[in-house]
This record gives C-alpha cells, structure tokens and sequence, in this order.
C-alpha cells in the first residue's frame, strides 16, 4: 500500500468534498486513484477521479453515497490515506470543437480536463444545488449550466467534433442515443462508473461489453468512444 | 538462513505466498507495481478451451469483509493463453500455474491434451511456462443443468481421472466449499493421481436487491471470497491435510501473515492469496517480506518446524 498525507478535505456542498492528498504521482485528465482508508470492512478500494494534479498533489472531488466516501469525507487534514494510481486511459488527446459535458458528480475529471483544454465549452448539469461552478468560470467564459433538467438537451451535437459526457448511467446511455442519431463514430467519449476490484486489469469484475468482445473499464477505459459500449443492466 | 521453501510434485516453490486463479491476472498487471518474481508461484486467471465472456450484470458485491463475484470465468481461451500469455510466463521465475476449467468432460480433456502439448514443445525447447495445473472443479456441468463437477465425489472423479490421463503435467485439483463431503473429495483425488488439492475456491452466495425484488446477480448466486469465509476455509483444510499424504494449498480470506502461518499450521504445503491483491495491490511483496520477518523474529528456521503441528 501507499500511504499518502491529506493536505486538505473541505466539504463544498451538502454531500460533495474535495480532498487534496500529498502525492508526486500526478496522473492525466480522465485517469483515477484507488483510495481506501480502512482495512477489512469496507473491503475494496474506491475508483475516484483525479479532479486536479498539479506539483505534489492530486485534487479529488467526491459525493457521499455510501460507507466508503463516507468515511473518506470524516478525515482531516494531516491524518493519511491509502492510494494506488493513477490508472486507466484517461481522455484522449483531442482537438476541434470540444464540449464537455459532466452531470453532478461526473463533472469531478473535467475541471482538470479543462485546463488542458480551455477552448472547450462546459456543460454541467446538477440535480439540486450546484457546486464549483465558479471554478469552472475562472477557466472559461464558456460555461452552461442546468439544474434540475437535463443537461445533453443543452447540448448540439452536431456543433462539436468531440463531445466529452461523465455522469450518471441514464445519461451515458442518452448520449449514446444522441449520437447514433448524429451518426457518429469516434466523436462521443464516456467515462463509465463500473464497480471495480483491483483497479488495474487483473480481476475482470468491472468488465464491459464492447462489440462481440469484453474490455476493462479500469485498464481499457474508463473513458471509451460510446458507439464501443453495450450498456447491459 | 529462513527456509521458506515448499515443494509440490517435486517442484520448489521459493516461499508459500502463491496468487490466486482469477485475482491476478497473469501477472503482468501486478508486475508494473513489484517485482512478482519475489512470490512463490501464481495461478493464472482461469482459462476454458474456448473464450468465454462471462456473466454479464454486475459481477461484484461487497459483503461484511468480503465480497461476491460473478466473473463466470470470463478468459482468452487456451489457444490465445499459450500465443499470448505464455511467452510472458518463459520469462517469470517462480511457479506457473495454469487454472483449467471446463464445460463439457471433453472441454476439460481436450484442454488438458492442448496444454501438455505445448508444455512438451517449450519444455524440448528449453523454455517452460507452465509448471503445473491448477483443475478447477466447480464449474458448472453443462450437461447436468449446471449443477458444478465438484460438487459431488464421484461426478468429479470422472474430469479427474480424465485430466490425469491426458497430462504429464502436475496437477493439483482445486476443490471447492460447495462439495457434499470435502474430505472424500480430496482422497479421491488422491485415489486418482492428483499431484495435490487446493481449496478452497469461493463459497456459492446471494446478495437480494430488496426494492428491485431480484438478485443484485443476473447469475443469480455468486461466489464469496474474502476475510468473511477465512474460518470455515481453515477448518476445511485442517480437515483434509488429516485424510490425505498429497501436498495441500490452503485458501480462502488471507490477508495478513498471521493467517499465512495459521494455514500452514493447519497442514498447507503452500498458500494461495486471492481477494488480498485487491485490498493492497502490493501484497505478495509485503506478505513474502512479512513472513522472513515474522519466521525471524519466532525463531522459526523452516516452514517444516510449524507445518501441520495441530
Ligand atoms: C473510474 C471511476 C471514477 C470515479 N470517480 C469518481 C469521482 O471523481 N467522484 C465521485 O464521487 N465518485 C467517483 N466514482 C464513483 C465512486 O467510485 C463511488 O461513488 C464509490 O465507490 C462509492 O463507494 P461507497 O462506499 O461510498 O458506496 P457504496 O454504495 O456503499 O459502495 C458499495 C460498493 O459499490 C461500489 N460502487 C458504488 N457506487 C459506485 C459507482 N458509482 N461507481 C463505481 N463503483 C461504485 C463501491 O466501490 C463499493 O465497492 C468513480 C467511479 C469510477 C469507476
Ligand atoms: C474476482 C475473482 C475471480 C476468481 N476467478 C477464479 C477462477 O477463474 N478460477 C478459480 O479456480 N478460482 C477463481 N477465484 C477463486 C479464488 O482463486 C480463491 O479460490 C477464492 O477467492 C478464495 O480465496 P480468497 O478469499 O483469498 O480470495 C476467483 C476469485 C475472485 C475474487
């Protein structure tokens, strides 16, 4: 295991946080940490986004939503946590006219995703109350956001040469309707949100069907072209 | 000097800290973060004659110190295993172990026969990459309505006394909790040949999603690994070193040292470390370095001094 120092962990909405931890490991837009900070209950890690990565630190923004990340937002400041990373692809490498679209958690890998890419426009949708939208404004002018609805309606396909979407299943499953209608191929990237294990390509749980074939959402992707996925549940 | 060295089948083993089928992958994942040359053996990721997809669903559920798969031995096939896995393994120093699954009776033998085949040629060759096979029995019998070969001793006996026959390769026959009667399990391996038993694989499961009124499992049941089954994984391999002379691997929720030298005083030859990976992705590394540490500090020269002592 590699222990790793909390420089920060701030709550920033009513069950959102952003964890800054001491590491030199950095990672690129789209990757991921496997983070734990407990022993045998709950026993895996969790998959987390790398928010931001600059320097010595690593940034990750996440929600409450059930024991782990609830025992991840009750650590302080100076206490140490377990992290393996960074892993997976992250996103590819594009240019054109970008959008990136992240809803409510899943906007977590695009703020770093968009210092990389700042001629991008922003699309974030939120349920209920929104957070750090601001941040994502010192960044860019380019900035929607919908609370409440649905943030892909916002959003012309047709306008853009690579569409980025992170966010709940429904949604990923949305844009993969939206540009099969659009015709598209390698144009619509989704980061998926599988339940992992080991994190780096070795125990096949987080697996994804993709044509006739199976790739690992951990080592594979996350991030994929949508037209390779078959959302199976 | 510690001695941590095990034998099977005439084959060393550098210490008693093996990978677990399925947890490990071929190694190659784990070898970008330690060198996994410092391990005892691995087994590799369960393979079938033909490529299989598994299950499809969700195929993970965490449980109190443990957690549930349903994989359903999703793998390359053997054919894609020896053109691209296995010039991977000519080079890895420490022992290869092969899982082997099947089907059908004939999936088994026909995988065994491939599997001897290609060992003879790299072994004439001077480059092995399977030491041994690992005859993973609780897959389900495709012809008996997919109740799993392991199940009961003498549907066993049968892919046993098949695979035996069609391999000069050693072999160890992993045995799973599920069985009728493990103990009569592990003599008739013995009975039948077996170079030694492994056990135990993952205990059949269930996990209900209340609101959807449905298993969380398209699969329906799943296998439980981990910490929780630890205790019952014990005891059965106390009982089994009791009723056979076979070398035994003992399985099932270790994860930390401590629980290394608690199945060797149960009687295991060697170890296998499967769900652990998971929990410290360097896990081999510091339960091989942990243990010297621990033999050390006991005063304990050899794993012979401690093993089967209860
Ligand atoms: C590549 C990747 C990146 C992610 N990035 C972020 C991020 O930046 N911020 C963030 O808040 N969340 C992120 N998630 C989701 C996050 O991993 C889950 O919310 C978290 O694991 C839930 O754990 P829990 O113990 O709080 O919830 P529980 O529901 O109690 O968890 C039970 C089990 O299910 C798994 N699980 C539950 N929900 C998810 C989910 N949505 N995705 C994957 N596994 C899940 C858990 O890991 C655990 O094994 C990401 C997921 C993946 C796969
Ligand atoms: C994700 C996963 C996949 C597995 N795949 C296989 C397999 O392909 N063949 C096999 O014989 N056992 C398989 N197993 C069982 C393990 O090898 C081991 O017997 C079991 O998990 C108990 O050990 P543990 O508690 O240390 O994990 C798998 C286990 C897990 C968790």
């Amino acid at each position: 295991m590699t222990t790793a120092s909390i420089l920060d962990n701030t709550r920033i909405s009513s069950d959102v946080y952003l964890m800054t931890v001491s590491t030199g490991k950095g990672g690129s837009p789209g990757q991921f940490y496997m983070l734990r900070q407990w022993n045998q209950s709950p026993l895996l890690s969790r998959p987390i986004s790398i928010f931001d990565a600059q320097g010595d630190s690593v940034k990750f923004l996440y929600q409450i939503v059930g024991e782990g990340t609830k025992r991840l937002a009750g650590l302080r400041k100076g206490e140490t946590i377990d992290i393996e990373g960074p892993f997976g692809n992250g996103f590819p490498q594009v240019s054109g006219r970008i959008a990136i679209v992240g809803g409510g958690i899943g906007i977590a890998p695009f703020y770093y995703a968009l210092r990389t890419m700042p001629e991008a426009d922003v699309y974030l949708g939120f349920s209920r109350e929104p957070y750090l939208v601001d941040e994502f404004r010192k960044l860019t002018d380019n900035v929607t956001v919908d609370v409440g609805g649905y943030i892909l309606d916002k959003v012309d396909f047709a306008s853009y040469d690579k569409v980025l979407v992170c966010g709940p299943n429904p949604m990923m499953k949305a844009a993969q309707r939206k540009n099969e209608a659009a015709g598209g191929a390698g144009k619509v990237f989704v980061s998926l949100e599988n339940r992992m294990a080991c994190g780096i390509g070795a125990c096949l749980v987080c697996s994804v069907k993709s044509g006739s074939s199976r790739k690992k959402a951990c080592a594979d992707g996350p991030v994929f072209a949508v037209e390779e996925v078959v959302f199976d549940d | 000097m510690i001695d941590t060295t095990c034998t099977i089948a005439g084959i060393l083993f550098k210490n008693p800290v093996v990978m677990a089928s399925g947890t490990f992958g071929f190694g190659r994942e784990y070898a970008k973060l330690y060198d996994i040359n410092k391990l005892g053996g691995i087994s590799g990721k369960g393979l079938t004659l033909k490529p299989r997809e598994g299950n499809s669903g969700i195929r993970v559920w965490e449980t109190a110190a443990g957690m549930m798969n349903s994989v359903g031995l999703e793998n390359p096939g053997i054919p894609r295993f020896l053109s691209e896995e296995a010039p991977y393994w000519e080079d890895l120093n420490l022992v290869r172990i092969v899982n082997l699954g099947g089907g059908t009776l004939a999936d088994y033998t026909e995988g065994a026969a491939m599997l001897d085949e290609d060992a003879k040629k790299r072994a004439a060759a001077g480059h092995p990459a399977v030491d041994m096979i690992e005859l993973n029995i609780s897959c389900p019998n495709v012809k008996a309505g997919g109740m799993a070969y392991g199940i009961q001793t003498e549907t066993a006996r049968e892919v046993v006394r098949l695979v035996r026959s069609a391999t000069d390769l050693p072999l160890i026959v992993k045995l799973s909790p599920n069985a009728e009667d493990i103990v009569s399990m592990a003599v008739m391996c013995q009975e039948e040949g077996a170079d030694g038993v492994s056990l135990v694989n993952t205990f059949s499961a269930m996990k209900i999603d209340i609101r959807k009124r449905r298993s969380v499992f398209n699969n329906l049941y799943a296998g439980l690994s981990g910490p929780a089954i630890k205790p019952i994984a014990l005891r059965m391999v106390h009982q089994v070193c009791k009723h056979v002379t076979i070398p035994v691997m003992g399985m099932g929720g270790i994860s930390s040292v401590e629980d290394i030298v608690e199945f060797i005083m149960a009687g295991a030859e060697t170890v296998q470390v499967g769900t652990h990976n998971f929990v410290s992705l360097r896990a081999g590394e510091e339960l091989v370095q942990g243990l010297e540490a621990f033999m050390r500090s006991e005063g304990i020269r050899s794993l012979g001094e401690i093993r089967g002592i209860l």
